[in-house]
């Protein structure tokens, strides 16, 4: 699972109003080189929530990113900063561990890269 | 890529082996993969550069198509363990990178705008009523710029008045009506193989409000 896919997904369990951003507990992370496509990171940029993602990047130990969202004017001229940012969004996989809840504490196994989303009875 | 040459590498993929019936699980042909996706992306570019998911992507025929014509992240989604370990191995015999998340589609937790396009093969609901609706709904909620979707052509009607009045949708046509064949998967399908009618429809999501999180 990539960071992109962390930053849209939250926690949808009945009662919990707040469940944005899911905790990441890591267990293996992966890396797959994409190649870099600079139109569309400068499309995707002002829709990611930029804590959630940076925080996301370092719980996956990566520690290259600002914890503030850089000025999007960054976009235009910092090829590094292009590069950290393809690379924290597209090419690091979360492939074994877990989502939790920030609300409920429950935790959404991931394995093999897939996060197990499903709900519980109790939960819908 | 040429449409022939999409269908061709879709006509390789592995599909369920023992389908589901009561999550009216039938592979997506090749065929009308490859329709769809092309024409989301030649008629109304809504494909490459994009993040495309795939709502009960089964096998992963739509998803892969989506990433084979360039979308930048391609997500499927589906309840079926069996179907997503499928559609990784599809997606890794084609060397494509689609992310795959194990969910009911109608408890999905999703903020919205950053999906641009949802393409689909939900199931027809004739197992469960309503659950083709509800696949539309959620799509037209993640989706800010196009859902494109497949259902039963004797729906037509019904599909476009309720998309309109009830679940966002700004407009509703069908781009063209195709022929799905369902082959004697299960033991109360009497004949060997039929075809059924479906329509090709694009959906567009009224402009999305600004929502908190």
């Amino acid at each position: 699972m990539r960071l992109l896919t962390h930053n849209m997904l939250s926690s949808n369990i009945k009662g919990v109003t707040k469940g944005f951003p899911l905790k990441i507990e890591v267990e293996k992370v992966v890396e797959k080189q994409v190649e870099i496509n600079h139109d569309f990171l400068r499309n995707i940029f002002p829709k990611v929530d930029w804590k959630a993602f940076s925080d996301a990047a370092r719980t996956m130990g990566y520690v290259e990113l600002p914890e503030q969202a850089p000025d999007p004017s960054v976009l235009e001229s910092d090829l590094d900063f292009l590069t950290k940012f393809h690379h924290a969004l597209l090419e690091l996989h979360l492939e074994e561990g877990a989502l939790v809840c920030p609300e409920t504490g429950r935790k959404f196994p991931v394995n093999k890269g897939i996060p197990n989303m499903l709900l519980h009875e109790d939960e819908v | 890529m040429k449409l022939k040459q999409l269908e061709t590498l879709l006509g390789d993929l592995q599909q369920f082996t023992t389908p589901k019936v009561e999550l009216e699980q039938y592979p997506t042909g090749p065929h009308i993969a490859s329709r769809l996706l092309y024409t989301a992306e030649n008629s109304f570019d809504d494909i490459s550069n994009k993040v495309v998911a795939d709502f009960g992507c089964g096998c992963g025929t739509l998803g892969a198509a989506a990433a084979l014509l360039g979308a930048e992240q391609v997500i499927g989604i589906d309840i079926d363990p069996q179907s997503l370990e499928i559609a990784s191995m599809n997606a890794e015999d084609l060397e494509l990178d689609i992310d795959f998340i194990q969910c009911d589609i109608s408890n999905l937790g999703w903020r919205d705008q950053i999906v641009d396009t949802v393409v689909m093969n939900p199931p027809f609901g004739t197992r469960k009523k309503g659950i083709d609706m509800d696949f539309l709904f959620v799509a037209l909620k993640v989706a800010s710029q196009a859902v494109y979707s497949l259902h039963k052509t004797s729906t037509r009607d019904y599909i476009k008045r309720t998309s309109l009045r009830d679940l966002n949708a700004s407009s509703a046509e069908v781009l063209c009506e195709l022929r799905f064949d369902v082959p004697q998967l299960y033991k109360f399908h009497k004949k060997k193989e039929v075809d059924i009618a479906v329509d090709l429809w694009r959906f567009v999501p009224k402009r999305s409000q600004v929502k908190d999180n």
